[in-house]
């Protein structure tokens, strides 16, 4: 039943501004697939170019071998969950489930049989004679899922489905999701710019910025081994800081404007001796330390688990324009809490710490791939 | 202490003077109405004689049944000629769509009456049209006076209502609702009747009932074009004046059988609303399309030829207030001769039109803006008893509240009849509903802190309703007092029973001038009004910010 679905130098234009320049990747049969980017990347664009609800201006779009550029939205067999869930008003729980059904003229029987699994499936069973109105956000969402599987569609598709329930419901309907997902097998695309969602329910993520695919990777490589600099600062938090290296015996030094150096062995062979680059560290992968790096504490957030610090560096030592400079300190290691003004040693975690190019466009972290299968 | 307890109970002061004022001008006369159509007009002692012979005389339960007839027919084909066009309009990119709509709504907004007289000037016996067809082209036209006539009157009046209200409810309709029902594999047609009829329909119920109610109420329409056919409010004026020596027991009965009908169909709606209902909100409204190849062809020639249809009147009736006349008789050529004429004959209508809403809409405004404090801030039994009687003008054909204005105060105490006041109240009590429903709207939206403020800081609740609500809700009133203002203006069924020599109003002058075939002063008088209207929309616009006239 369910298809996987090849993209291939797709373009999308509005009048004269192109959203997506050229695209291509390929979305395998029963994979989560999850499109991640800032608002205005292009993500919901490309997910609604798959559903035939916009115009493709170049390129194909094929679902298995069939090139499905000029179907009509109807007649792609897509199951569709929209960010307003879209549910008819004027139909109850089990009309809103069946109208997909009738329209293919499922027998009453099968129908009857479909709609009472599904129904169970997404656990809304008792609110099935309900108008929709009467539903909670979460009981909607469940419905316009459930509306959306019951035709057993080739391709799943979801367009930021969970941005309207509150921060609990969002985490309870996330492994609702992924559940039935995983239950029905369907090949699942999914739209969203909450990267939390995206780690927790994904097989596969592709990160987008300005209509391109920065990165896809398991949620694991992202994190942990982002491709390029906005990978790393978009998916959680990343300090960065400019950096040389120097070659050393069976691997690399990487050397801080202020001299401080630590041993890496695990630099692609792309690198030079001598090259500047960009050295990320999350705020994990910080520890203190007798020797590290001289900072000063400017402030600090209390979280419970973890005490959030904000850094100040000597001048020259990290890249201008962040946000802020971080240093998660957990709390089931920590001797003590620092206050402001203190100034502490840090010291990198050289296991996890990436490095990029001078112009942040690429890991040199050795085997980091830009688009892993 | 006591000046100091009258200040604290402001707001009660208010209500039971609101009461009084209902109970005096809007119960009294309907139970007068009520009670005088079971009295015998000779005699004067209870019976149920008008109702029996009411309903066992043909001549009057044809009234009755013309009327169904009519009106059902009207409403269908509004609804046949509005829904298409809404529909058109808002899915469809159509050139002009701006202009389009301001002349939907100004055929909307005018009076029912001057487009049956500009029909008649059209098609009648002596009709511009008429004439021409039979000496140019020897073919004598169907005569337009009776029931054809007004289903062509009413229908090309009536059906921007459903346009205009549909319309409405389709901008709520969101385009992820359409994309859903393509997404589960439906399309074209079939998702037109399965999602978007669906979704408009308490939208049109609601539209097609007002369509209903305006046609089975006007009194104007019937009584220019309708001749021979007989019509509830025609019937009940000709009983009341008594021409044909009426009698007022006997139109009060007439009169009670037509509010029990609008009643019935009014309880019926809010019914349906209330069941059927849903809310709708559209983060994205539906973007309109390109059409295109004949389908293209079609729609425009379907919305312009309408659009053309629905200005005529409004156009016609321009052009010959510039007619030369000569006898009452149009001539060829173009003179300023009956604006003259009117400005000789018919000033002190035209002053009266003017001073009248003036006084009037100073009333509505006020009444309009407390009745929705108390209503909205101030819940309680006896504001939620005011709300519902406002809801009462809504109910009452204007023709039937000029007779039950002047059953009630033909006599002392309150000998109104004949005074400009009685007509005054009269266009009050149509017409307030407007401006209390902008009024309402607007409250919704101030917080009440603001005055517990200005409470706070030492103001009376009077002095910081007036000095802050109030002055807070006048931009939303402005916009439903706009409304108001110009359906008092083209106001004819309740002061054509009211009026005396003295009060004439432009509307009854207009209907007068008709009446004498005197077109040429009526087609001026026609022109004004006209303006007035037009001028008093463009104001609407500006100060609402929108097209939106379904309040």
């Amino acid at each position: 039943m369910s298809v996987s679905i090849n993209v291939k130098d797709v373009v999308k234009k509005y009048g004269d501004i192109t959203i997506i320049p050229d695209l291509s990747t390929t979305i395998k049969n029963g994979e989560f697939f999850t499109l991640l980017g800032p608002s205005g990347c292009g993500k919901t664009t490309l997910l609604r170019m798959i559903a035939g609800f916009n115009s493709i201006e170049g390129g194909t779009i094929a679902f298995d071998d069939k090139i499905i550029n000029d179907t009509p939205a109807q007649n792609r067999n897509i199951g569709m969950v929209f960010q307003s869930y879209a549910i008819f008003p004027h139909l109850t729980v089990r009309q809103n489930v069946e109208y997909g059904l009738k329209i293919r003229k499922v027998p009453k029987a099968e129908m009857k049989q479909r709609v009472d699994e599904i129904l169970k499936i997404v656990k809304i069973e008792e609110y099935q004679d309900r108008l929709p109105e009467r539903l909670s956000g979460g009981q909607q969402q469940r419905v316009a899922l459930a509306r959306a599987i019951v035709i057993h569609p080739q391709v799943l598709l979801m367009d930021e489905p969970l941005s309207n329930l509150d921060a609990k419901l969002r985490i309870e309907m996330r492994s609702a999701i992924r559940d039935v997902q995983k239950q029905i097998g369907i090949t699942t695309v999914y739209v969203t710019h909450d990267q939390e969602e995206a780690l927790a329910i994904s097989d596969r993520i592709a990160v987008m910025k300005d209509g391109i695919i920065r990165q896809i990777g398991s949620p694991q490589d992202i994190y942990a081994r982002p491709y390029d600099a906005f990978v790393s600062t978009f998916i959680g938090h990343s300090n960065l800081f400019h950096g040389t290296l120097k070659s050393a015996d069976g691997g690399y030094k990487v050397v801080f404007n202020d001299g401080y150096s630590i041993f890496m062995d695990n630099i692609s062979s792309e690198a030079k001796d001598g090259e500047e680059v960009v050295i990320s560290v999350r705020p994990e992968e910080f520890s203190i330390s007798e020797t590290g790096i001289d900072c000063k504490i400017l402030s600090r957030v209390f979280l419970g688990k973890y005490t959030n610090y904000f850094l100040e560096f000597a001048p020259g030592m990290v890249l201008d324009d962040q946000p802020s400079i971080e240093y998660s300190q957990d709390l089931g290691q920590a001797d003590r809490i620092f206050d402001e003004g203190e100034m502490i040693k840090l010291l990198p975690n050289k296991k996890k710490i990436n490095i990029f190019t001078k112009d942040m466009e690429k890991s040199l972290i050795k085997d980091v791939v830009k688009y892993a299968e | 202490m006591l000046n100091k307890k009258i200040k604290l109970d402001f707001w009660n002061i208010v209500t039971l003077l609101i009461i009084i004022v209902f109970a005096i001008f809007l119960i009294y006369p309907l139970l007068s109405l009520f009670l005088d159509g079971f009295k015998d007009s000779k005699s004067g002692v209870w019976s149920l004689m008008n109702y029996i012979q009411f309903f066992s005389k043909k001549y009057y339960t044809s009234a009755l049944i013309n009327s169904f007839k009519l009106t059902i027919s009207v409403t269908v084909i509004a609804v046949l000629i509005g829904v298409p066009l809404a529909y058109f309009m808002s899915f469809y990119k159509i050139k002009g769509k701006g202009i389009l709509e301001v002349l939907f709504i100004i055929s909307m907004m005018s009076p029912n009456f001057i487009g049956a007289y500009s029909w008649i000037l059209l098609l009648g016996r002596n009709g511009s049209v008429t004439k021409f067809l039979e000496k140019a082209l020897g073919i004598s036209m169907p005569s337009i006076y009776g029931f054809v006539g007004m289903l062509l009157v009413f229908s090309l009046k009536l059906y921007p209502f459903i346009y205009i209200y549909v319309s409405g409810a389709l901008k709520k309709i969101d385009v992820a609702l359409s994309e859903a029902a393509e997404s589960l594999g439906c399309g074209g047609l079939k998702k037109v009747f399965t999602v978007i009829m669906p979704l408009i329909t308490p939208t049109l119920v609601a539209a097609a009932l007002l369509v209903f109610m305006n046609c089975m109420a006007d009194f104007g329409t019937p009584a220019l074009i309708g001749e021979g056919y007989r019509v509830m409010p025609t019937l009940v004026y000709s009983e009341f004046v008594g021409e044909s020596g009426g009698s007022a027991n006997f139109a009060a009965c007439m009169a009670t059988i037509m509010i029990i009908i609008t009643a019935l169909v009014f309880f019926l709606q809010k019914w349906y609303i209330n069941t059927k209902s849903f809310t709708m909100s559209s983060i994205r409204p539906i973007q309109p399309k390109e059409p295109n190849g004949i389908f293209k062809v079609l729609i425009y020639v379907y919305i312009y030829l309408l659009a053309g249809l629905s200005i005529i009147p409004q156009a016609m009736v321009v052009y010959t207030s510039f007619k030369a006349t000569k006898m009452q008789v149009f001539v060829d050529g173009f003179s300023l001769g009956s604006y003259k004429k009117v400005a000789d004959k018919a000033l002190a209508a035209i002053t009266n039109t003017y001073v009248f809403c003036f006084f009037a809409i100073v009333i509505i405004i006020t009444l309009g803006m407390l009745i929705a404090y108390l209503t909205v801030r101030r819940r309680s039994v006896l504001t939620s008893a005011i709300d519902s009687i406002a809801m009462f003008p809504y109910i009452v054909p204007g023709s039937v509240l000029g007779i039950t204005l002047l059953i009630a105060f033909n006599h002392k105490p309150l000998m109104l009849a004949g005074t400009a006041f009685i007509i005054i109240i009269s266009l009050v009590i149509r017409r307030l509903a407007y401006t209390l429903r902008s009024s309402s709207a607007i409250l919704y939206q101030i917080s009440p802190s603001m005055e517990e403020a200005a409470v706070s800081l030492g103001d009376t609740p009077a002095k910081s309703f007036i000095k802050v609500t109030a002055k807070m809700m006048l931009p939303g009133v402005a916009s439903g007092a706009i409304l108001s203002w110009i359906t008092i203006i083209n106001e004819l069924s309740s002061s054509v029973m009211l009026y005396t020599s003295k009060t004439k109003t432009m509307s009854v002058a207009i209907y007068n001038e008709v009446i004498r075939a005197s077109y040429g002063q009526a087609a001026a008088l026609a022109s004004i009004l006209t303006l007035t209207t037009v001028i008093s929309l463009l104001v609407f616009f500006k100060v609402s910010g929108s097209k939106d006239v379904t309040m």
